[in-house]
């Protein structure tokens, strides 16, 4: 197993670990969290292409998880602001209740 | 298993638990907080891989922004339910989809192990290196997110701020 | 060939003017009966005096003057009508407006109260038009087209009061009895045209009546000569019009009608349409060589004798004269058959007045007794209205032919001299000289029961039936009538007298007129071989008649209307026979009749199952064939539709539910998407 395998592996494990929480919790905000963990998975794939991969010596890997963080960062605040003013409309932050649907 | 070193394994699985603690744990904070040591133990594993930089800006942004922020946030909206909810109605659904793209993804790493080659020197990628290729290549995409940035940090500020009359 | 006289070509005029009245009358409310009766007597007003103009005119000229036109091409042929003017129609024209104009003013108070006395007067006009263009035609086709109008109107006017059941079926018995006789009429027309290629009488030597095509019939022999033949064929159509012998049973009936439709037609003119007929193709009946004529004379004669045996026995004042119209029409066909056209009219025209008056007379008792026409309910009515009786005994002793003073005699004596020179048989002259002894004994009696004796009626107001109460004023005594009626009596009476002038054979002009010869004065012609004797015979007859008339009933009149006629005491059976008319309306209800009731129910049968079952077959067909387009229409086309909507809208709610709002579902299906993408490319990319 060369160590590029192994880093493949954590993040394609890391990286089930948040869809299955991104699909199983009721909560908006654990959603949230899943998909961080997702994209922080896809950031642990580039990093350990860049040190093990074959073009070693080019920045790439390292410029793209850099943006890759940034837009996380925004991504996560709007995210939350969302639910925070769906939290004060609705009163709820539960998924199975915001439906869109008319009741 | 001699080439993946000891730290590696161990940093590894403290992430893989936190990780796991995250997306289970039934209170909310908890799960935020195990959150936080996920981020940690992705940060240190940058670090081990000779991503200096990023390992720490890692630590920065998530564990010292978001981490936090998503703290605030289920602090915030605590008040319509303060127990930690269960898990959706049908969780196996969404566990079997998991598990499969962990499976085909596994597979595909394994399978093709023999072509990817390892036991190459760390490259050595200076702060100065950074910076000029950000500045040269990829000055682009740099003004773009720092557009990007400024536009999320308004538009965060304007959906979460608190309309008149409510 | 235009005629150079003025009145023959305009001769046609004569029946137009009424039939105009009559078209008029048809569109006139009605309310305006003023107005109606104006017009239909102005009508017939005009054509007596254009009639009188045309006899005027043949007196000082005695000819036949005729006119003929084409009317339509048949192939090659052209098919003639024409009028003709000659004594013998002239002499009916005069009749026939004289008698309507005095019967049209006579209605105006006879129908006084009637509401359909508009109505009345149309029919009237129509029915006058038609006899008129009966007596000028001079194709026997225009004849008989008249003829037939002169059926309906007839038809019509009988059965004036529809709304009484026995008024509408005289009428009908009246159309379909005459109408058995037309047939032959019109078989004899059809043959006649067949052999001779022309209808016309006279045609300038082409007509049907001239020496050409006589000899033609009298030589073409089928069995029997042709001309024997078509002139017994016409001779039926006469038998069915002038109500003899076998055919004769639609004539009492017919007195369901007003009483001057009774006098008009029944009495002098539409039933004398028959004997004019005779009259008119004369020339076809002399020719025959197989006696024509006989059948005549004998048809004729058993029905005078038969007639007045019924006559005797009848209680409706109408009836009397009824039968009686039926007897005397016998003695003109005799007077026809045995003697010649001059005999026969000339009782026809003597006939026509004092018939007529009679009518008119009974119609005036009639109107008097508030609508009673039962004799046994009448008596000494000669106190309450005496011009009406001294006009009907100035009839009554006409139509007896009481001597020397009154037409009847003259004329019946005629026929009785005429048939006592048959040579074939005197047969005839029996017959008649013992009607001659009935109708005076059957006249007399009714005369007693009428007009003598006490009043058999009950002061007291009888409730009318409606029928009549149109008739009769509302006067509570018996009365004169209005002078509309009485006038023509009167008018009647003096020509009934004084047509006896013109026939004696002191003088016979009529005759002579009619066969255009000249008449001279001559009172030795009087004392023709055995006509004195005969004159004295039958004198000695009327008075026996009378006398035995008088004796039965006249000294000894019933007291009371329930008691049984006299004669009826005596010999109750033959009374009773006599009285049912010898029973021939039943026998005819019994054998004709039923074989017409049972044709006509089983065409009945025939077009509703068979004719009306092809139609129906072919509808029950379509509607099946509706059926099971409808059924498939919908069981499979709507079912099928419906289950098709049905299974789009199933299938829509099963793909509903993936957008069910819910995000982790939507991403559910976008990891299992993934996978299976990823699946697809690493296996194609193995491969």
């Amino acid at each position: 197993m060369t160590p590029l395998a192994g880093c493949l592996l954590v993040s394609s494990m890391l990286f089930a670990i948040g869809l299955a929480g991104a699909l199983t919790r009721r909560n908006t905000i654990l959603v949230l969290v899943g998909i961080e963990l997702m994209l922080n998975a896809a950031n642990l794939n580039f990093v350990a292409f860049w040190r093990y991969g074959p073009h070693s010596g080019a920045p790439t890997g390292m410029i793209f998880v850099l943006f890759s963080i940034g837009v996380a960062a925004a991504e996560a605040a709007v995210g939350l602001a969302l639910i925070l003013a769906v939290y004060r409309h609705t009163k709820t932050t539960d998924l199975s209740q915001l439906t869109g649907r008319r009741p | 298993m001699r080439l993946m070193n000891a730290p590696f394994l161990i940093l590894a699985v403290v992430t893989l638990v936190g990780a796991c603690a995250a997306t289970m744990l039934r209170g909310l904070v908890h799960c935020a907080l195990a959150l936080a040591i996920a981020f940690a133990g992705i940060g240190a594993l940058y670090l081990n891989l000779g991503a200096q930089f990023l390992g720490l800006a890692q630590l920065l942004v998530y564990v010292g922004a978001i981490a936090v922020l998503i703290v605030f946030v289920i602090l915030l909206t605590r008040g319509a339910d303060s127990e930690s909810l269960s898990p959706a109605a049908r969780p196996v659904a969404g566990i079997v989809v998991a598990t499969a793209i962990f499976a085909i993804l596994a597979w595909a790493v394994i399978h093709s192990s023999s072509i990817l080659s390892s036991g190459q020197p760390a490259p050595q990628t200076t702060i100065r290196q950074l910076g000029a290729a950000l500045m040269e290549g990829y000055v682009l995409p740099l003004e773009v997110i720092g557009l990007m940035l400024t536009a999320a940090l308004i538009g965060a500020v304007i959906v979460a701020m608190k309309e008149n009359g409510q | 060939m235009a005629p150079t006289v003025w009145i023959v070509r305009y001769l046609w005029l004569i029946p137009v003017l009424p039939l105009l009245a009559a078209g008029i009358g048809a569109l006139l409310k009605q309310r305006r009966r003023g107005f109606a009766a104006a017009v239909a007597i102005a009508a017939i007003g005009l054509s007596f005096v254009l009639a009188m103009i045309a006899f005027a005119q043949l007196l000082l000229n005695p000819q036949r003057l005729f006119f003929n036109f084409p009317w339509v091409q048949f192939g090659f042929q052209w098919v003639k009508l024409g009028w003709m003017l000659d004594p013998l129609a002239a002499v009916m024209l005069v009749m026939v407006t004289f008698v309507a104009l005095l019967i049209f003013v006579y209605s105006v108070a006879y129908m006084h109260h009637d509401e359909n006395f508009t109505r009345f007067f149309c029919f009237l006009s129509l029915f006058a038009a038609a006899m008129l263009g009966v007596l000028i035609a001079n194709s026997l086709l225009l004849l008989f087209m008249c003829w037939e109008v002169v059926g309906l109107t007839s038809y019509l006017l009988i059965g004036f009061w529809y709304e009484r059941p026995a008024a509408a079926a005289a009428a009908k018995k009246a159309f379909i009895t005459t109408r058995i006789g037309d047939l032959g009429l019109l078989l004899g027309m059809v043959w006649l045209y067949g052999q001779t290629g022309t209808l016309l009488f006279y045609d300038h030597g082409a007509g049907c009546m001239e020496q050409t095509a006589l000899s033609a019939l009298a030589g073409h022999v089928v069995g029997m000569a042709a001309s024997t033949g078509i002139a017994l064929l016409i001779f039926c159509g006469a038998v069915g019009k002038s109500g003899q012998l076998p055919l004769h049973v639609w004539l009492p009936d017919a007195m369901e009608g007003p009483t001057p439709v009774s006098a008009l037609i029944h009495a002098a003119t539409m039933v004398a349409a028959g004997v004019y007929l005779v009259a008119r193709v004369y020339p076809l009946m002399s020719a025959s060589p197989g006696g024509a004529l006989q059948v005549v004379a004998w048809v004729g004669a058993a029905t005078a004798l038969f007639a007045a045996l019924v006559a005797v026995t009848q209680d409706d004042i109408k009836r009397i004269l009824a039968y009686s119209t039926v007897s005397q029409l016998g003695y003109m066909m005799i007077g026809l058959g045995v003697g010649s056209v001059a005999v026969g009219i000339f009782h026809l025209i003597a006939h026509a007045f004092f018939k007529a008056l009679l009518f008119l007379g009974a119609g005036s008792v009639i109107h008097g007794c508030m609508g009673e026409q039962d004799i046994r309910e009448m008596g000494g009515l000669r106190k309450w209205m005496p011009i009406t009786f001294a006009t009907y005994a100035v009839g009554m002793l006409a139509l007896s032919g009481f001597p020397l003073f009154f037409s009847g005699f003259w004329s019946k004596d005629a026929i009785l001299h005429a048939a006592y020179g048959w040579n074939i048989s005197r047969v005839p002259f029996y017959l008649g000289s013992i009607g001659a002894l009935l109708t005076a004994f059957y006249m007399t009696r009714q005369v007693c029961y009428v007009f003598f004796g006490r009043r058999r009626r009950d002061p007291a107001p009888e409730p009318i039936p409606p029928s009549e109460a149109a008739v009769s004023d509302p006067h509570d005594a018996a009365h004169e009538s209005p002078a509309a009626m009485t006038v023509p009596l009167v008018l009647l009476g003096v020509m009934a007298v004084s047509l006896s002038f013109v026939g004696t054979p002191a003088w016979p002009w009529l005759q002579s007129f009619l066969e255009m010869r000249p008449a001279s004065l001559d009172f030795k012609q009087l004392m023709e071989a055995g006509l004195p004797q005969l004159m004295v015979v039958s004198s000695l007859l009327v008075f026996a008649g009378l006398g035995l008339g008088w004796w039965i009933y006249g000294r000894r009149p019933i007291r009371h209307a329930a008691d049984a006629d006299a004669l009826e005491r005596m010999q109750p059976a033959v009374f009773r026979a006599l009285h049912e008319g010898l029973y021939v309306d039943r026998l005819y209800a019994l054998t004709i009749q039923r074989l017409a009731w049972f044709i006509a129910i089983a065409s009945n049968w025939l077009e509703r199952w068979i004719w009306g079952g092809l139609p129906w077959a072919v509808s029950a067909v379509t509607k099946g064939i509706g059926w099971i387009d409808f059924s498939l229409d919908r069981w499979v086309v709507n079912k099928g539709f419906d289950e098709g909507c049905n299974g789009v809208a199933d299938g829509g709610r099963l793909l509903a539910r993936l957008q069910d709002g819910r995000i982790q579902h939507y991403l559910r299906w976008v990891g299992a998407a993934v996978a299976a993408l990823a699946l697809f490319l690493l296996l194609g990319h193995r491969g």
